[in-house]
This record gives C-alpha cells, sequence and structure tokens, in this order.
C-alpha cells in the first residue's frame, strides 16, 4: 500500500489536505434542490434533500429510476451539465465549507483527492483510446504533479491493491482489454487513487454477474474500513446493499421518503414505499405466493402530484396525502420517514 | 481495402442510421417531422425546385435566346437590357445562365441515379450472398474507388472528346457515364455494411427460414435501414457530380461549345476576369448556390434521421 | 502488424492491376491515329507512321501491350512517350512541386480545419459555431476552380499580397496560395467532422469520468475529447487524398505550376497517351499507399481496433 492510513483519516493520511472534518462530520447536503430546464419543460429531479455523512459510515441511497439518486451524486460530485441542470437552491458542505459557491478553480481540486466517484458503466466510463495504467496514473500526474514512471508506479500499487491479476503486465492494457468485473477495479482504484474522504458508488455493480457484483461490493467495503471513507452507495437494489451499508435513504421522486439502519429498514420498514420495495423481493420462504409488485408508475418529473408524491400508488392513501405533503420526520428512535400513516405503516 | 468500409464522399454522412427494420417506419415518420420543422430543408427544397423548373423550361424565365450574340455590346456591365451583362462573345448571361441549369441539373440527376442503383445491386450482392461473391465485388469496388473521381473523368473525356456537331445529350450522356462509372463505389460500400448489419438479426433469419425471397428480405428489411444513409450520401453526391462536371467543363474537356452550360460560361469567363469579373460571377453564383442546396439538403436529411444530433 | 502490412500490400495487387487495365483501356481502346500532329499539318508519311508504331508497339494486340507495360513498371520504367522523353524522368521532375502543394494542402487541412472544428464544437450553438458551419458549407459548394481564380484575382492581382502565378521558380512562399486553394474544400470538411466528433465525445460517459477526476477543463477537452475525436479525422484527410490530387491538376492549370498535374493536363491536351497512363498509374498507386497508411495509423490512434 502506498498511503496506509489507519485510525481516523483526517488526522493522519490527509495531513497536507486543507479540509479538516470536525467530529468525523464530512458531508452535509441540505435542502438541495436540482432542476432539468428543458424544451419541454422543468423536470424537478430532486426537491429538498438533507442528510450528513460521516467518516468511516456507509449511506446507502435507495431508489427507482428517476428517483434522483444519481442526481443527488452528480451534485455532489459537481459533474451536472449546467445547464440544462439548474441548482436554486441548498448548499453541499464538504468539511463544513459550501462546495456549491466555492470558487470554480478550488473545487476542481476537490474532485479526485477529496471526493471521488466510481461510475455505473465502466466500459464507457474509461477512456477507450488511454491505457488503463495511464488513466490512473494520470490522478498523480495532474493532483501531485508526478513524473510519469511515478504515477505510472503508484498505478500499479493500485491495480495491485484492488486485486488485479497481473498488475505489471497489464497496466498498458486498454479497457477493452479487461472484463466487466476487472474494469470495475479499474474505476475503483482509479477513484480511490488520491486517498478520498469522501466515495461516491454509483450503481457499481448493476452492469456485472451477480457472483462479480459481490466481489465488488466486498472490495469497496474492504477499502472503505481500511481508510475510514465516508461511502455513498447509490443502489435500485435492496440486496446489494444489506450488507455493506450503516444507513439507508430512499428516494422518491426527488425526495428522502425514509432513512433508517439497515437492520431496522430491513425489519420493519415505516413508509409504504420501502414496504413494496421490500415486498417485492422474491424470498424463499414465501415460495409459492404471488410476488406483490407496486401498482402504477414513478411519476413524471415534470408532474410530480401534489400533497405526498407517492399517493397515487399508495395503499395508505387518504384525503390528507393528496393536499398535505408530509415531511421527513422521527416516527420512532433512530427511524425517520416522510408519511402520514408512518407509525401505522411501522407497526402494521 | 475492406477495413475502410464506409469512407464515402463526405466521410460526416458515412454512417448508417437508424437501428432495426421494424423501427424503420416510425424512424421515417419521426424523420420527415423533423425535417417539416428544419428551414434549412426547405430554402434547400426551394432552391432545388427552381433549379429543376429552370431546367426543365428555361423559357419560363427568359425570353432572350441564349445563342443570340450581339457583338457590339460584348462585356457590356449588368443593365437594363441584359440584366446580368453580356460575356465577351456578346451573349446575354442571364439567359445563359438559366439555360446553363439544364446541363448540371441533367448530370447531377441522372448521374446520382446510376450510381445509386449500380451502388445497391453491388452492395447487395456482397452482403447478401458473401464469400467469393463478396471478395469479388468488393475487389471490383476497390479497383474503382482506386481511380479519384475528377481522374476517370479526366481519362474518358480526353480519349473521347467532343466536337462541334456532337449532339448536346451525346455529350451530357458521356459525362454521366463517366461520373456513374467511378462514383458508384461509395454508395455500393454504404450497402454493403448495412446489409451486413442487419443480415445477422434473428428476424432476418426468421424469415430466411420462412422462406421469403432473398428480394423480399432486401425490400423489407434491409432497405429501411440502408435507406437514409443512401439518401443522404446520394445528395450530397449530387451536388458532388454537379462540381465535377463543371470542373471538367473548366478544363475543356467536359461540355464544350456550343452546349450551354456554367462550366463553360466559368471557364469562357476566365479570359476576362480581371476586367470584366461580372462575367465569371453569375454563373459561379447559380452553380454554387446548386451545389449548396443539395448538400444542405442531405444536411437536413442526415440530421433528421440521426437522433444523436437533435 | 507485419502479417496485416503484408497482406493489405497483397490485397493491393489486383486492385493495382485492375485500376491500371481500366486506365489502360480507356486511353488506348481509343481508335484514332497518334501521330497526328507529329509532322506538322501533314499526314505523316507512312514509312514514318509504320516506323512510329513499330517502336511504341502499337502494332501488338491490347493484351500483350498492356502486360508488357505492367513488366516494365515493376523495374520502375513508365514508358517513353511519342515526344522520345522517358515518363519517370519527368514525374521525378516535377513531383517535389507537387508534393510540396498537396503537403501544405494538407497541413493546411489540418490546422485551420481542426482548430475551427475545435472552436465551433467547444462552443456549440453559438455564434462561432454558426460561423464555422455558414463558412465550411459556402465552402464547400464553391467549386475549387471557382475560388482559385476568385482568390488569385484578390490576393495576387487586384491586392498582389502573393504572387498571382507559380511558374518555374518554385517557392514555399508562393505556393502559400494555390495550397490553401487546393485545401479549401478539405479544410471546410475537416473543421465539420471534427465538430461533429466533439460534439458526439463531449456527451461520452469517459468525459463525465475525466470531470471528476478532477481534470482541468483544458486537459478535458485538449488529452480526452480531442484524441478520440480526431480518430476519423485523420481517416478522411486519407480518404481525401485522391480528391485532392484531382483537385491538383485544376489548382496547378490556374496558377501555373509545373506540378504532375499539370503534366497530366498536358499530356491529355497534347494526346500523349504514355504519358497520361503513367502518370495517373503513380497517382493511383500513391493513393493506395496513402490509404494504407491512414489504415495502420488508425489502428495506432485507436487501440480497439486490432490488425492482427
Amino acid at each position: 500500500m502506498t498511503t496506509t492510513d489507519t485510525g481516523t483519516r483526517r488526522g493522519k493520511a490527509a495531513a497536507g489536505s486543507e479540509y479538516h472534518a470536525k467530529d468525523g462530520l464530512l458531508l452535509e447536503v441540505e435542502d438541495l434542490y436540482v432542476e432539468f430546464h428543458t424544451a419541454d419543460g422543468i423536470a424537478r429531479a430532486i426537491n429538498g434533500v438533507n442528510f450528513d455523512l460521516y467518516e468511516g459510515q456507509t449511506l446507502a441511497i435507495l431508489g427507482e429510476s428517476g428517483s434522483g439518486k444519481s442526481v443527488t451524486a452528480q451534485a455532489i460530485m459537481g459533474i451536472l451539465d449546467v445547464p440544462p441542470a439548474v441548482i436554486p437552491k441548498g448548499q453541499i458542505r464538504y468539511c463544513g465549507e459550501d462546495l456549491l459557491t466555492m470558487q470554480a478553480e478550488k473545487r476542481r481540486k476537490t474532485r479526485g483527492p477529496e471526493i471521488s466517484m466510481v461510475f455505473q458503466d465502466a466500459l464507457s466510463s474509461l477512456n477507450p483510446v488511454f491505457p488503463v495504467g495511464w488513466q490512473i496514473a494520470e490522478m498523480f500526474r495532474v493532483h501531485r504533479g508526478m513524473n510519469r514512471s511515478d504515477s505510472l508506479e503508484r498505478a500499479i500499487k493500485l491495480m495491485q491493491r484492488v486485486q488485479i491479476p497481473g498488475a505489471k503486465e497489464r497496466v498498458k492494457a486498454y479497457p477493452h482489454q479487461f472484463s466487466g468485473g476487472m474494469r470495475q477495479r479499474i474505476m475503483i482504484a482509479m477513484a480511490i487513487a488520491l486517498d478520498p474522504a469522501v466515495l461516491i458508488a454509483d450503481e457499481p455493480t448493476t452492469a456485472l454477474d451477480v457472483t462479480v457484483q459481490a466481489q465488488i461490493m466486498a472490495l469497496l467495503q474492504e477499502l472503505q474500513e481500511e481508510r475510514q471513507m465516508g461511502l455513498i452507495l447509490i443502489t435500485h437494489d435492496l440486496g446489494v446493499v444489506a450488507d455493506v451499508a450503516d444507513k439507508i435513504a430512499v428516494m422518491y421522486a426527488g425526495r428522502i421518503v425514509e432513512r433508517a439502519d439497515v437492520y431496522d429498514l430491513y425489519r420493519q420498514p415505516a413508509h409504504p414505499y420501502t414496504k413494496g420495495l421490500l415486498e417485492s423481493i422474491p424470498r424463499l420462504d414465501q415460495k409459492g405466493q404471488q410476488l406483490a409488485a407496486i401498482g402504477g408508475l414513478p411519476p413524471n418529473l415534470m408532474r410530480i402530484p401534489e400533497g405526498c408524491a407517492f399517493n397515487p400508488r399508495c395503499k395508505y392513501a387518504q384525503d390528507v396525502c393528496r393536499e398535505d405533503r408530509p415531511a421527513l420526520r422521527l416516527v420512532a428512535p433512530g427511524r425517520e420517514s416522510a408519511c402520514h400513516f408512518a407509525e401505522e405503516v411501522l407497526n402494521g | 481495402m475492406t477495413e475502410a468500409s464506409t469512407i464515402a464522399v463526405s466521410a460526416e454522412a458515412g454512417q448508417p442510421v437508424g437501428g432495426q427494420a421494424d423501427e424503420g417506419r416510425s424512424l421515417a415518420s419521426d424523420a420527415w417531422r423533423q425535417l417539416k420543422g428544419n428551414p434549412i430543408f426547405w430554402v434547400s427544397v426551394s432552391l432545388i425546385t427552381l433549379f429543376v423548373v429552370m431546367a426543365l423550361v428555361p423559357q419560363l424565365f427568359t425570353n432572350v435566346d441564349p445563342g443570340a450574340a450581339v457583338l457590339k455590346e460584348a462585356r457590356a456591365e449588368p443593365g437594363a437590357d441584359a440584366w446580368f451583362g453580356r460575356d465577351i462573345q456578346g451573349y446575354d448571361i442571364y439567359s445563359r445562365t438559366v439555360y446553363g441549369a439544364r446541363a448540371s441539373i441533367l448530370v447531377g440527376v441522372f448521374s446520382t441515379l446510376a450510381t445509386v442503383v449500380i451502388g445497391l445491386v453491388m452492395g447487395v450482392l456482397a452482403g447478401y450472398y458473401g464469400g467469393f461473391l463478396d471478395t469479388l465485388v468488393s475487389r471490383v469496388t476497390d479497383i474503382f474507388f482506386a481511380i479519384p473521381l475528377l481522374l476517370g473523368g479526366i481519362l474518358f473525356m480526353s480519349t473521347f472528346p467532343n466536337d462541334q456537331n456532337t449532339p448536346y445529350l451525346v455529350v451530357v450522356g458521356k459525362v454521366v457515364l463517366v461520373l456513374s462509372v467511378f462514383g458508384w463505389p461509395s454508395i455500393a460500400r454504404l450497402m454493403r455494411s448495412s446489409v451486413l448489419q442487419v443480415k445477422p438479426n434473428d428476424y432476418v433469419q426468421a424469415a430466411r427460414a420462412l422462406g421469403a425471397s432473398p428480394w423480399r428480405i432486401i425490400r423489407s428489411h434491409v432497405m429501411p435501414n440502408a435507406l437514409a444513409p443512401v439518401i443522404v450520401v446520394s445528395t450530397i453526391n449530387l451536388g458532388v457530380f454537379i462540381t465535377a462536371e463543371a470542373t471538367l467543363s473548366f478544363l475543356g474537356i467536359g461540355l464544350t461549345p456550343p452546349a450551354v452550360s456554367w462550366g463553360v460560361a466559368i471557364s469562357d469567363a476566365l479570359v476576362a476576369v480581371r476586367t470584366y469579373p461580372h462575367i465569371l460571377l453569375f454563373p459561379s453564383l447559380f452553380l454554387s448556390l446548386a451545389v449548396l442546396a443539395f448538400i444542405m439538403l442531405g444536411d437536413a436529411v442526415r440530421d433528421a434521421f440521426d437522433p444523436k444530433s437533435r | 502488424m507485419y502479417k496485416y502490412i503484408l497482406r493489405r500490400l497483397i490485397q493491393m495487387i489486383p486492385v493495382l492491376l485492375g485500376a491500371t487495365f481500366i486506365i489502360f483501356v480507356m486511353v488506348y481502346a481509343l481508335p484514332g491515329d497518334p501521330t497526328i500532329g507529329l509532322c506538322g499539318e501533314r499526314p505523316c508519311p507512312a514509312a514514318f507512321v509504320a516506323e512510329f508504331r513499330d517502336k511504341h508497339g502499337l502494332n501488338d494486340p491490347f493484351l500483350v501491350r498492356y502486360f508488357t507495360y505492367m513488366g516494365n513498371l515493376l523495374h520502375g520504367d513508365l514508358g517513353t512517350n511519342f515526344r522520345d522523353l522517358a515518363v519517370v524522368d519527368e514525374l521525378k521532375l516535377r513531383y517535389p512541386t507537387t508534393a510540396k502543394l498537396a503537403g501544405m494542402a494538407i497541413v493546411f487541412e489540418t490546422v485551420i480545419g481542426i482548430i475551427a472544428g475545435v472552436l465551433a464544437g467547444i462552443r456549440k450553438g453559438r455564434f462561432i459555431d454558426n460561423l464555422v458551419l455558414v463558412s465550411t458549407l459556402f465552402v464547400i459548394s464553391i467549386p475549387i476552380f471557382v475560388i482559385g481564380v476568385t482568390l488569385q484575382y484578390y490576393f495576387g492581382l487586384k491586392y498582389p499580397i502573393f504572387p498571382a502565378t507559380v511558374g518555374s521558380d518554385v517557392t514555399y512562399y508562393k505556393l502559400l496560395l494555390p495550397a490553401f486553394v487546393l485545401g479549401s474544400a478539405s479544410i471546410a470538411y475537416v473543421a465539420r467532422l471534427t465538430r461533429t466528433n466533439l460534439v458526439e465525445n463531449l456527451r461520452a460517459d469517459y468525459l463525465r469520468t475525466a470531470t471528476a477526476k478532477g481534470l482541468t477543463r483544458r486537459r478535458t477537452l485538449s488529452v480526452h475529447a480531442l484524441r478520440n475525436s480526431l480518430i476519423p479525422v485523420v481517416t478522411f484527410i486519407g480518404a481525401d487524398f485522391g480528391g485532392l490530387l484531382g483537385g491538383a491538376i485544376v489548382t496547378e492549370r490556374i496558377f501555373n505550376i509545373q506540378g504532375v498535374g499539370g503534366f497530366l493536363f498536358t499530356g491529355i491536351r497534347n494526346r500523349d497517351p504514355v504519358s497520361v497512363v503513367g502518370t495517373v498509374t503513380v497517382l493511383v498507386l500513391v493513393f493506395l499507399i496513402a490509404n494504407l497508411l491512414v489504415d495502420l495509423l488508425y489502428g495506432v490512434l485507436d487501440p480497439r481496433i486490432s490488425h492482427d
């Protein structure tokens, strides 16, 4: 390992960093809104999202496509295309400093050394015409001013760290010459190259085979524990994150509708949407029964329903749900839900 | 040269567009809706209509005989008598420019039709039947592709030169012939790659298994896919052919007097360009506008069929 | 790689044979007496004609003549024309000029074309983009000889910044204007192609990755986006070589350049089939080799293409 750091990360390894996480608090997302201004109208992708991320914590953000989970990740990373994306409101604070109002050059320098990201499709996310080693080494050259051979040495070490067999020989190979799982390992190596405090993984295993999925998740977990990173796992698949995540935030129509520790949420969901998601997972002990699915479709982001966005699909829905939008509130110790009938859901 | 399989006249237009054949219809209607809203499409269509009408019935635009020379007024500047002025032999430039459209449009349209027919047949033969036939046709395509259009044109036209008595249609026919002979490879390569793209699909295999004739498979599965890129490349080629004809005439071996053509007019104007640039201006302007119209049409069609550019 | 080059060279043989055969047919199939004009206004004496035909092998069957010619070609002999000049020597004398002209044109199309295309691509939909799109459209539409004559008139005669004609004493400076004219349409094509590819690549996932890696926008564009966008441009420049050779004939005529194109045109004018066949054969060979080089370069630029 290059910069082995155990214990609290900010104290030791990030000695060169100008950012210091107070009480381990890395990231605060506060009242974030993101809109996409298109020819057909305004799509409201994120509508007031709040969450914190601490050192060594793994937060899973769960949701269907269009729920705003990837947009949240891209907003934090600062890689939304502006326009069409507009951030009318909100703050994303990294170690207390708001990334959204930060000077562009300063923010650029946070990408990689401070906050880093792994994408879903490694084949299209890696540049097809450069060797993978070169692409990893680029991090050291650009951010650390290293020369060619030193940076390539570091790249080989990273490739070894993410368990790519024959790293030394394959450092000059191109992305298309690797398997899907190996490519994702390369993406991960690139993302952790500069020892970031926050790692965002946007559906890191969706494009992979089931067996490979587990390996990649295990690798991410291992790296996270080793470096005490704050890890944000974006996924639509409950099964993938169950073993890895500490906390889960469930998103629907651009809002967090439920947040809890992972085992609490699994055992007893506090929002009808989460409940529906859990019931739609096939289980061995319910063999032969009809699989429950959530009726209806996710809302059109240009016309999000009045009141609770989930009300047209919700079997608990009453008049109040169509008029009054429920806020995310504490419904039991460590349990937050944005539902008027959260208690009933939790106990029923 | 099989690797560079779709190098067309415009490399931009070389990529086949569209996905599956069964998307053909909706793709076409989508494209049409897109085209209707594109002002460039309407500008180019209007220009092309204008030039085609000019080629068919030049009398609509002028009463002046293009062969009537008024020597004493030679090189006259544009004026009320002759709108565009007169050339070095005293011909009315406006009238000759209007009548000159016919040669360019004839050459452009017929060369394009011929290249599309030859290219379609060759491309389908190579792509659909494969094997030895593919090798043979592809090699022949390579051979004709290896001779640049203008070089081939120059060789052919210098071997079979025109003289004063060669009938107009023979002169035009020769130019059409040589441009077709050396112009078809780009279409053939495009067709071949389109066929190869569609052939392995399950629905094509199913149709073959059900005993559909090759012609039917090509018509209903290959054509919808290949049509858009062929239209794009051939409209742009049409402009290229018009330019090639003018270039040959400029070199004195394409159309030759007494035939009236923009290329001939430009060639004639060169001797006087220093003192009377207007003689060069008008035929050049019309020629460029005609070429521009076809290129814009090709661009508009490509944009309509290529969802990525929207 | 070497296997691939060898295979491609072998594939080139039938293409070259076929192409030269077509050229041969087109030039020699014509009926007519090649001695016309050799003896002034009057027809040549019968004895002269007989000797002439014998000397140039005109009495042999067509195929025999073709294969004799191809055999000689292998030794680098392109024949002796009816004025007793060896075509090879004539070409040797003239090809440096045309090579300079074409080389400068390619430099123009690469440099100006790519810069214009990049400027348009990174400012998509803005003023500069529209300017590039519209101006290139016009350049493509105007035939090369009109551009040539017009620029010659304005910059060679009316405002004599450049020499209007080149003549026998060839310098790079004199070739600037002709090379620009020769490359003009290709500049426009390269600009449009660069723009299209750049716009497409700017939306690619790996560009998002480049931003997420904290690279400067400058590096993202110049290293990650441009490298990929230029691959098709290189192919185009190679495929365009044929057009450039054709255009050289026109350009050399307008600017009175004593190059290969001028030689070819004189050969056509003087009914000199030996010169014409020899020149065109060489041009086709150059074109084929250029295409091969481009395909090899393509493999170097794009690692996904395998030449094994």
